[in-house]
């Protein structure tokens, strides 16, 4: 990081970038809860603004000037209330289960977020962008609908065996991309942002054929029949809940992949490369290879969310199950810092956004402003400058940073 | 992007060795059609429909066997193809024109097969003219990914500059009234956007693809909020401003088919028909164009004659994402006549894609960003004349055309060399 070491301002350049990116995957916890609180900050300025109680009251504010700003208040409270109330505890509820639902429903909501965050966190390490989840899943999700409506198999037999269908599909798909990146030097940004595209025609294509993912009697609306009771993800909590399964799933995804990254021979030559793919070609990792295996893995994990996605749907399944958890997979990635724990959080934090936007519909606020705290608080932790040019904090000396990354480089080697 | 050297005048031997790909694909395709529409086609007989019927001069339909037309046609590309070959050979390049009139004929052989039998034939003025239309937004923001990556910034925002713009367009125009100062606010709009890419790319050194995917998370959520909070329950005063005036051009669009097709359009075409030879004349032929190439292409040598490199790529992607913003505002000023929750749905991204496919020269990129619209229409069309043909497939044509050529199988992809990277003064 030294100045004297780069004569190439260039490849300096590119230090910083990845000092930068490494920032951002360390990610202090003071600086994300600042960005987490300035995002639901400069939300409640957009519900107030657009807050038609609000603006009524300010027009009478001559009148009444307190009413006016307590108006302002209210609306915050009504619609931050509203989330807390649909997505952790409701208080007003008559009893235990319907107060305590809003948090299985988060739980619900989080779990594919997660799976599909930590297939994204993990090429974030080796130094990859998968955009591609979205497509990942679409390709998972044909897999896991074909097994769960056209074959027959034992309760649970039938569930796992959909489940790895789904893995195994978005893994291929995942590996096209490692192949068409350590085999061409194809950009992986754009070839994953080409094969979403493509998954996706792919996907109605064979939702659209009565021999392989139509449903019975269907017409000419891709849309396929539930999946066979055999193979669906089981309530986890009764019938009072609608938590099911997926987050068993979810909870092995997480310690799996804990242990790859942090604990496994492979998760550190995932990071090797990811930190320095020079330095790990010389140390004799074969790069390329890694590259495949971790776009692999990676959709891997994407597959997981599709088979929580198919095998838990109502009322048949179509494209749209898909529901842009590939790409909010990007989001709770970064927020996460690409971490397990860090991945976790931002999944439940996301879901929480999902599971509270039905309550806030109904408080009268519109849960679209959710959309745009959740990318100011991504962007804020993403965009250190932003942050602290806001909070007016220090700047990082270098000290402070080499120390740090000198620490990181010592547990490295450890 | 790639790990590919780009340095100009520094290619091996090898590298410049021309590739046998390219031809081989063009002989493969057509092969297919000759086969597949031509030996193994349809017996009936297709109409080709040239004019519409306000037109002054109606030209008689094209109307000939089916089967007999796909063959010849096929044919003609099997001899593009091997013409190609032979080309190669000798150390030639297959020129660009050769395969644009390979992609037509393609391209009738392919509609004359659809539309076999079909009652309304082909209407070419309606495809036609609406693979420019919709072409439109994708080339604007095709221009604007150029001028950010021949500056060295990949701007993956242009999603996020397109929403901007059709929203902005669409609010501002129906609240003034007048879409001209509509469109110019869609452009301020997603010029500003752009300085926060460029300076948080530029001055902060923030990872260019991160922050392009979350601005454009940014403008998705934005919009959705205000429309859904302040725009849908109020549609007629603020998301109702129609679109511009078609301005038929005197003389040139009585021509028959191209006429109708060129010169009877909106403001925004014709925008567009200036600002992309206007785009390669910069680039390539004044100091101010070679400037950006040189900070795109080696920042480093750039700065050491006396170019600002910072501050070039400010400007460059600033006024990049204006035009985007034009694009914006062609999709609701130029096409649809209102803005929709994520109209832009993934343009920005095929954008991208065009780019690459187009190798960052404007009128290559706008012959990319055609045949994609050309797709978009295609797949309204074909399940019209003909239901029950795989439109699925259809669809998926360009991007797999974009992967081939990312992937280097049709030739090699040279992306400005510091393209994604950071340059900070040594």
């Amino acid at each position: 990081m030294s100045k004297k070491k780069d004569l190439d301002p260039v490849k300096s350049g590119q230090d910083k970038a990845t000092s930068v990116l490494h920032e951002i995957m360390s990610g202090d916890p003071v600086r994300i809860g600042l960005s987490i609180l300035l995002g639901f900050l400069i939300g409640a300025v957009f519900m107030v603004v657009f807050d038609k109680n609000v603006i009524k009251a300010f027009e009478d504010f001559g009148t009444d000037p307190s009413y006016a700003l307590s108006s302002i208040w209210w609306t915050v409270q009504d619609g931050y209330g509203a989330l807390f109330a649909g997505s952790v505890i409701n208080f007003g509820a008559d009893n235990f289960v319907s107060a305590i639902r809003p948090f299985t429903e988060t739980l619900r909501f989080a779990a594919p977020l997660i799976m599909a965050g930590l297939g994204v966190a993990l090429t974030f390490r080796v130094g990859l962008f998968n955009i591609g989840a979205t497509g990942q899943m679409l390709v998972g999700l044909a897999g896991a609908t074909f097994v769960s409506t056209r074959l027959q198999m034992p309760i649970i037999i039938h569930m796992l065996a959909a489940v790895l269908a789904a893995v195994v599909c978005a893994m291929i798909w995942g590996m096209i991309v490692g192949l068409l990146k350590s085999r061409t030097g194809a950009h992986e940004v754009i070839v994953t942002i080409m094969l979403n595209y493509v998954a996706l025609s792919l996907f109605t294509y064979l939702l659209r054929q009565p021999n392989l993912l139509l449903e019975e009697n269907g017409g000419g609306t891709p849309k396929s029949d539930n999946p066979d009771g055999t193979a669906r993800l089981g309530l986890l909590l009764g019938p009072d809940f609608q938590l099911h399964y997926g987050l068993i799933f979810a909870v092995l995804a997480v310690v799996f992949y804990w242990w790859l990254m942090e604990k496994s021979t492979f998760g550190f030559r995932f990071r090797m490369v990811g930190h320095n793919p020079s330095a790990a070609r010389a140390a004799g990792i074969k790069v390329e290879n890694t590259f495949v295996w971790a776009l692999a893995i990676s959709a891997g994990f994407s597959g997981l969310a599709a088979a929580n996605q198919g095998l838990s749907v109502d009322g048949g399944l179509t494209t749209s199950i898909e529901a842009g958890i590939g790409f909010d997979a990007i989001t709770v990635a970064l927020l996460g810092g690409s971490r397990a724990g860090g991945v976790v959080m931002a999944g439940m934090l996301f879901g929480a956004f999902k599971a509270g936007s039905a309550t806030m519909q109904v408080a009268g606020v519109s849960p679209e402003v959710l959309g745009v705290v959740k990318a100011l608080i991504v962007l804020f932790i993403a965009a250190p400058p932003i942050i602290r040019a806001f909070y007016r904090l220090p700047v990082p000396g270098p000290k402070v940073f080499e120390a740090a990354q000198q620490a990181k480089a010592a547990k490295v080697i450890k | 992007m790639t790990n590919i050297e780009v340095t100009p005048g520094m290619f091996s031997s090898a590298e410049t060795k021309p590739s046998l790909k390219t031809p081989i694909t063009l002989v493969a395709a057509a092969l297919v059609v000759l086969i597949f529409f031509g030996f193994l086609g349809k017996t009936g007989d297709i109409s080709f429909v040239w004019s519409d019927k306000r037109e002054a001069i109606q030209l008689p339909p094209f109307i000939v066997n089916s089967m007999f037309f796909c063959t010849l046609v096929g044919a003609a590309l099997l001899l593009i193809g091997l013409l190609s070959i032979a080309l190669t050979i000798r150390g030639g390049k297959t020129p660009v024109w050769l395969i644009a009139i390979y992609g037509l004929g393609a391209m009738m052989a392919l509609l004359g097969w659809l539309a076999t039998e079909a009652t309304q034939g082909v209407q070419m003025i309606f495809i036609l003219g609406n693979t420019l239309v919709l072409a439109i937004p994708l080339i604007f923001g095709g221009m604007a990914g150029i001028m950010s990556e021949r500056v060295g910034v990949v701007n993956i925002a242009i999603e996020g500059q397109l929403l901007t713009g059709a929203f902005v367009s669409a609010i501002l125009g129906t609240i003034t009234g007048n879409l001209y100062i509509g469109m110019i606010a869609a452009m301020i709009a997603s010029g500003l956007l752009s300085m926060v890419l460029a300076s948080l790319a530029i001055k902060y050194l923030v990872e260019q693809i991160i922050i392009g995917v979350l601005l454009n998370v940014l403008v998705i959520g934005v919009t959705n909020f205000l429309y859904s909070a302040w725009v849908d329950d109020d549609s007629i005063n603020l998301n109702f401003p129609g679109t511009f005036e078609k301005l038929p051009i005197p003389l040139l669009s009585e021509i028959p088919v191209l006429g109708q097709v060129l010169f009877n359009n909106r403001i925004t075409v014709y925008l567009m028909f200036v600002l992309v030879p206007l785009l390669w004349y910069v680039l390539f032929r004044t100091k101010l164009g070679l400037r950006a190439r040189a900070v795109g292409e080696h920042p480093l040598a750039a700065d050491t004659v006396g170019i600002n490199v910072g501050r070039t790529r400010f400007w460059w992607v600033t006024i990049g994402g204006m035009v985007a913003g034009l694009g914006g505002a062609s999709l609701t000023l130029g096409n649809v006549g209102s803005f929709g929750r994520e109209m832009s749905a993934g343009l920005g991204f095929i954008a991208l894609a065009v780019v690459i496919l187009g190798r960052w020269q404007p009128i290559y990129v706008t012959l990319g960003a055609l045949l994609f619209g050309f797709t978009i229409i295609l797949k309204v069309w074909a399940n019209q004349v003909s239901p029950g043909i795989p439109v699925d497939f259809i669809t998926m044509v360009p991007y797999l055309v974009t992967l081939v050529a990312v992937a280097g199988f049709a030739g090699r992809v040279k992306p400005p060399a510091a393209s994604g990277q950071p340059y900070v003064k040594g």
